[in-house]
């Protein structure tokens, strides 16, 4: 033994940066919809064509910036199932105040703050009162959708005042051929990634979702925390009912509907272990890339749709085992 | 030595149920304090009073010569009170640098942000296990620690705080042999840094091995309070039962 106390303390671990990527869940999904893209593109000319492509990113989008919101909820331990009736919540907001004449900057912030609410009221109760994050946001779900219907009174909203062309434009919109919900994302998805990584709060989410009872004795302000959590994951899905609405040029009360269960799956399939601790920004984007491109692959190869649950389904089991393997792998 | 900690006629009463009564002790600087007892004899009520869970009903708490009134844990690790718990409050999917410095990160200013600062922590992190004499690496997750390691990041955390009074609650209980050995290396290296520690443990040979006092709790009351070398564990063990009724 040559090495000293300091060397060995010194050393990362001797791996290579090929197994250190291999070793990530993210990167098998990543080569999974990776394959999926290059085989569509190789077996049908209709895969890689502009249109195509320009539909799957826009779609994508939508999920991917929710589910990173979930990805937060999920790291530090949670659930949040009301995001879906968030994104109709404020698609209603958004447009019946743009309806009533307003700008659409002043919609957008109505909208944005009703679904803020939403999160705080869950904060509230699932961190000081007690209660399960299942429970509350299953309550909340259905009470923030039975609000939009109340609101909307359960009719399309489609025309939304004097700013109707900006809000068409922002959510469907395109610059430098890019569209808008896909920008939102890729900077969602930069921020957050920054933010897991390099802020305390970052670290405190990922703390809490560890051990949240040494979150607790340390000092970390865990119910404060978990509030902003659920205030986030309401906030992305705010964002996206805004985009929805401008890309649909249309709100009806169905928006939205069983989305909580794309992005949970979109979360996990990037990584986001439902026990707490982990998931990444980059992830949820992955995860809900590969769902979209599985949707899309279908439609493209003329098979049925019904078959796209059975994909997404396999893959979320899969996604589970891969984390297990790992898991005994490291305890050998 | 200089004194630490003195404790003096401190008592508990939850209703009418009498805790602790008149317990009194003084611990020196770079001493190891044995606390044994049995179930219910008292230890973890007088931990907690000393952690600033739990005030005292009656008595005093003496630290450096100061009296202290601890209304909150917090007051407690701010006069440097540290516990290190049983199940060691980890977060198992962190660094090991991250749950030393959990809860008080350190920050660097980069433009208008304010980011955490990973060099700076690995770097004392990784002297604060070549202190505890650990080959811990700052970088590994702890979840793929050993129990001896999660004992270091566990005291680390101690040491990062400048602690003067270290309680440790049963760290060598559900550890395998060679790794009671390294976290009584541990606690030893907390001693030659002049910390007071306070073991309180079940297992006669751990604190037989490294304490330098031993004081024994039988309902409530102390019954003993001696030179480890003075002692023997079949005194222990009759204080404990209450065959011996005090030493």
């Amino acid at each position: 033994m040559n090495t000293t106390l300091e060397q060995a303390i010194g050393q990362s671990q001797h791996r290579s940066l090929l197994s250190r990527i291999m070793s990530y869940q993210v990167f098998w999904v990543f080569l999974a919809a990776l394959i999926a893209c290059v085989t569509l593109s190789l077996v049908t000319d209709t895969f890689a064509t502009e249109r195509n492509l320009f539909n799957v990113t826009r779609n994508f989008a939508f999920v991917a910036i929710i589910a990173i919101g979930m990805t937060t909820v999920i790291a530090s331990g949670g659930i949040d199932l009301s995001v879906g009736a968030s994104v109709v919540l404020s698609a209603v907001v958004v447009g019946m105040v743009m309806a009533a004449g307003y700008p659409f900057w002043l919609a957008a912030a109505a909208a944005i703050g009703a679904v803020l609410l939403v999160g705080f009221v869950n904060g509230i109760l699932i961190a000081y009162v007690g209660m399960p994050p299942f429970v509350v946001t299953l309550g909340m779900l259905s009470f923030a959708r039975s609000i939009a219907l109340v609101l909307s009174n359960n009719k399309m909203i489609y025309e939304f005042g004097p700013d109707q062309d900006l809000l068409l434009w922002i959510g469907g919109g395109s610059t430098f051929g890019i569209p808008h919900p896909l920008i939102v994302m890729v900077i969602l998805a930069f921020v957050m990634g920054f933010v897991f990584k390099w802020t305390a709060w970052g670290q405190h989410v990922f703390a809490i979702g560890g051990n949240e009872n040494a979150a607790i004795l340390t000092g970390i302000p865990v119910p404060m925390v978990k509030v902003s959590v659920y205030m986030f994951s309401a906030f992305t899905a705010g964002i996206t009912g805004i985009l929805m609405a401008g890309w649909l040029g249309g709100v009806t009360t169905n928006l939205g509907t069983a989305m909580e269960l794309t992005v949970i799956a979109a979360a996990v399939i990037g990584g986001a272990n439902l026990a707490g601790g982990e998931g990444s920004a980059f992830g949820a984007v992955i995860g809900a890339l590969l769902i979209e491109v599985i949707r899309n692959s279908l439609i493209l190869l003329g098979i049925s749709t019904f078959w796209q649950g059975a994909f997404i389904g396999s893959f979320i089991v899969l996604a589970v085992a891969f984390d297990r393997i790992q898991k005994l792998r490291g305890q050998e | 030595m200089a004194e630490r900690l003195r404790l003096t006629g401190i008592g508990k009463h939850f209703g009418a149920i009498r805790a602790l009564h008149a317990v009194s002790l003084s611990i020196e600087e770079g001493q190891v304090l044995g606390l044994m007892g049995d179930n219910g004899a008292g230890k973890s009520t007088l931990v907690k009073i000393i952690a600033g869970n739990f005030r005292p009903s009656e008595g005093e708490i003496h630290l450096d010569g100061e009296m202290r009134d601890f209304h909150h844990p917090r007051d407690a690790q701010n006069a440097g009170i540290e516990i290190v718990y049983q199940d060691l409050a980890l977060c198992d999917n962190l660094t090991a640098a991250s749950n030393v410095f959990l809860g008080r990160e350190l920050k660097r200013r980069t433009g208008p942000v304010r980011i955490i600062d990973y060099k700076t922590m690995h770097r004392r992190a990784g002297e604060l296990f070549a202190q505890l004499k650990s080959e811990t690496r700052p970088r590994d997750i702890v979840r793929k620690m050993s129990g001896g390691q999660r004992q270091a990041v566990a005291i680390a955390r101690t040491l990062l705080a400048d602690a003067k009074v270290v309680l440790m609650d049963e760290p060598t209980a559900a550890i395998s042999v060679r790794q009671v050995a390294e976290v009584l290396e541990l606690i030893r290296r907390l001693r030659d840094r002049g910390i007071t520690v306070i073991l309180i443990s079940h297992r006669m040979p751990d604190v037989f091995a490294v304490s330098d006092r031993i004081a024994v709790l039988r309902r409530g009351e102390l019954v003993a309070d001696k030179a480890t070398i003075d002692s023997s564990p079949e005194e222990v063990t009759g204080l404990i039962t209450g065959a011996i009724e005090s030493a």
